[in-house]
């Protein structure tokens, strides 16, 4: 089998907030291949933004990596400490694409200049030849008249303009992963459907590894060969993309799926997931899902459910794959998920 | 679907104008008309910066109205209008924002954010019946009465929406409009508000007008959709109607871009680019016509002939 780019196992990363311990990553393994695009999906809080900063050193100040590895070109990257260290890897060999550009960029500065200072900071090039090559990454993110939007401010860009130059400055020490946190979700679907593209697009280009993290399921039906769902410090289902919206093993993968508003019909309530998250403060005792989980066996109470193995690319942690447990069926709504968007979209 | 429903709000040629400085006023909504009738839900949708939130914010009177008519239950109510008016209006049309983060006074508590409606029109008799009400509020939303002493941030993004809402309702209000009041929640949170804010309509037979870009939330929970695009309204009809039948070239190009959570149609999928200067309006000027009933477009006699052939 082909050997990870970056693998995760066992990790756990933990935070001390106002004298108590929160567990915010709880043995999460994860294996990122080369020139795969991977989506981690889950809802705000089960850790996917803390996981993938711990990949480049970026946890706040108060966490930290308190068990586990993460291998990456033959280094363990959780024995990182201090910024001499995790700067041979940010920005160079990994990069990210934050959530809002409109919080990424210096409005003080002009774009051009936020561009050079990453050149600067991490490729030989000075002067003259960092500011050319600004401007051609510029001209990458197909920006049109770089020279002159060299010499503009953030303000002077639209939500899609900016959210280009945050990817050109990503891309500015041609890194091997770019992460990308939920880089749409402040966008339109037209100037979406666009930065996803431009995404592709360097990806084919320069060999990238992409991990995408997003809560829109239609963005990860668009761009990821693989999915990984979190839920609660936890990766629950990880599989080939066909394998997570056609055949999804975990009850949560199910709820996800079964709350998309396009599977709702008009005058009845949508499916939403009951109950909330669990206190991450809390130690959790078996499956942390179990107390929202209408499937939930007894021992998802007791004991946390081991990786099944549903297909070599696929697998699942619930209990409902035991070969002891009952068979239950997926629920009704997301059986015929491929039909129904077939027929809403031969209305257009 | 009774012929005759009343009309509870109305825009007339509706202009809402920003001015910056010396220079030239940006028109922000330009010549935009028409009717919400009470207990549907009509939803407002375009890209940012089309004008949706600028047409919301004259509609609850934030922003000033630069031309044109707004009324609600057939009376004027932008400009000078009488004092009893005013206050009517002020209790009967309510807004929810976008950003439940941003839109709550973070130094405030819960009750006070909740009542403040309350205090500005004097719509209490004693502290008890203000407290009452606010309890009211809360359960309505499915919050606890005792969230009222605590301050916003202790709260999640869903939990804070509906603290949004429960703002809105303790006015008693017959008219929300609620702009984009679940792009910053989680899927699962969505849900949540979505079927909330349904609920409450149906109970209190509320009227919405919701304001949104995405497309997929729009079509589930409005029952007819004005596409709005630089300030200008280019197509309306019944939400089945739009999806089903689109008409204007920027309509179909936002329908084409919606992403459908399926990986297969999603990677198969042809986006339809929208050209603003494909249109040949020098010499034909674009009207506003119904189509088929109910049914309108913007568009020039050719483009209205070649959408009824469409239709045909």
């Amino acid at each position: 089998m082909e050997q990870p780019l970056l693998s995760v196992s066992d990790l756990y990363i933990k935070f001390s907030l106002r004298g108590r311990v929160l567990t915010a990553i709880r043995g999460a393994s994860l294996d990122l291949y080369a020139g795969e695009t991977l989506a981690i999906v889950g809802e705000s809080g089960s850790g996917k933004t803390v996981l993938t900063k711990s990949f480049v050193g970026m946890l706040d100040a108060n966490g930290w990596v308190d068990a586990g590895f993460i291998r990456f070109a033959g280094q363990d990257l959780a024995k990182y400490r201090g910024d001499g260290q995790w700067r041979t890897i940010r920005g160079k060999k990994i990069a990210m694409v934050f959530q809002d550009p409109m919080t990424a960029l210096n409005p003080l500065r002009t774009v051009g200049l936020q561009i050079k200072e990453t050149v600067e900071l991490h490729t030989p090039l000075r002067g003259m030849a960092a500011k050319n090559r600004a401007i051609e990454l510029l001209a990458q993110v197909g920006i049109a008249q770089p020279e002159q939007r060299y010499h503009q401010y953030p303000h002077e860009f639209s939500g899609g303009m900016r959210q280009r130059v945050v990817i050109a400055i990503a891309m500015s020490c041609s890194p091997q992963i770019l992460i990308c946190d939920e880089p749409t979700t402040a966008l339109d679907v037209t100037i979406q459907a666009q930065i996803l593209d431009l995404i592709r697009q360097l990806q084919a280009e320069y060999n990238l590894t992409v991990i995408y993290i997003t809560h829109d399921l239609g963005v990860v039906a668009n761009v990821a060969s693989r999915v990984a769902v979190m839920y609660a410090g936890e990766i629950v289902e990880c599989g080939q993309s066909r394998e997570i919206f056609y055949n999804a093993q975990h009850p949560y993968t199910w709820a996800l799926l079964s709350s998309l508003p396009q599977l709702g019909i008009k005058g009845q309530p949508l499916f939403s997931i009951q109950g909330t998250p669990p206190n991450l403060f809390a130690e959790i005792k078996g499956d942390a899902y179990a107390p929202r989980n209408p499937y939930a066996l007894e021992i998802d109470f007791v004991k946390r459910p081991p990786c099944f193995q549903v297909s070599p690319t696929h697998y699942a942690r619930t209990w409902l794959l035991d070969e002891r447990a009952p068979r239950i069926d997926p629920p009704e709504a997301i059986k015929h998920l491929r039909a129904k968007f077939v027929e809403g979209a031969a209305c257009r | 679907m009774p012929i005759e429903r009343e009309v509870l709000m109305e825009v007339k040629n509706l202009r809402v104008e920003f001015k910056g400085g010396s220079k030239k006023p940006f028109v922000a909504v330009d010549d935009v008309s028409f009717k919400i009738y009470r207990g549907e839900t009509f939803g407002l949708v375009g890209e940012s910066g089309s004008g949706k939130t600028s047409i919301g914010r004259a509609m609850v009177r934030i922003n000033e109205v630069a031309g044109g008519e707004i009324l609600f239950k057939g009376q004027r109510i932008n400009g000078l209008i009488s004092r009893e008016l005013d206050r009517e209006v002020t209790q009967k049309i309510q807004m929810i924002f976008q950003d439940p983060m941003a839109s709550l006074n973070e130094r405030a508590k819960v009750d006070y954010i909740v009542a403040e409606g309350l205090y500005n029109t004097k719509a209490y008799q004693s502290e008890a019946e203000r407290k009452a009400m606010v309890s009211q509020a809360l359960l309505a939303v499915g919050l606890l009465p005792e969230f009222a002493s605590r301050f916003p941030h202790e709260f999640s993004g869903g939990q804070r929406q509906r603290i949004g809402v429960a703002r809105a309702l303790v006015m008693q209000p017959e008219f929300i409009i609620a702009d984009e009041p679940i792009s910053s929640l989680d899927v699962s949170i969505r849900a949540q508000v979505l079927n909330l804010l349904s609920e409450l309509q149906q109970q209190r037979s509320l009227t919405y007008m919701f304001i949104a870009h995405d497309l997929s939330v729009v079509r589930f929970i409005t029952d007819r959709v004005a596409v709005i695009n630089r300030g200008q309204l280019v197509e309306l009809a019944d939400t089945e109607e739009l999806f089903a039948n689109p008409l204007h070239p920027y309509t179909r190009s936002l329908l084409s871009a919606v992403p459908i959570p399926d990986p297969a149609l999603e990677q198969a999928k042809v986006i339809i680019p929208y050209d603003p200067l494909g249109h040949d309006y020098a010499v034909h000027k674009p009207l506003w016509v119904e189509v088929t009933p109910k049914h309108f477009v913007l568009g020039n006699a050719a483009e209205i002939k070649e959408y009824r052939q469409r239709l045909a």
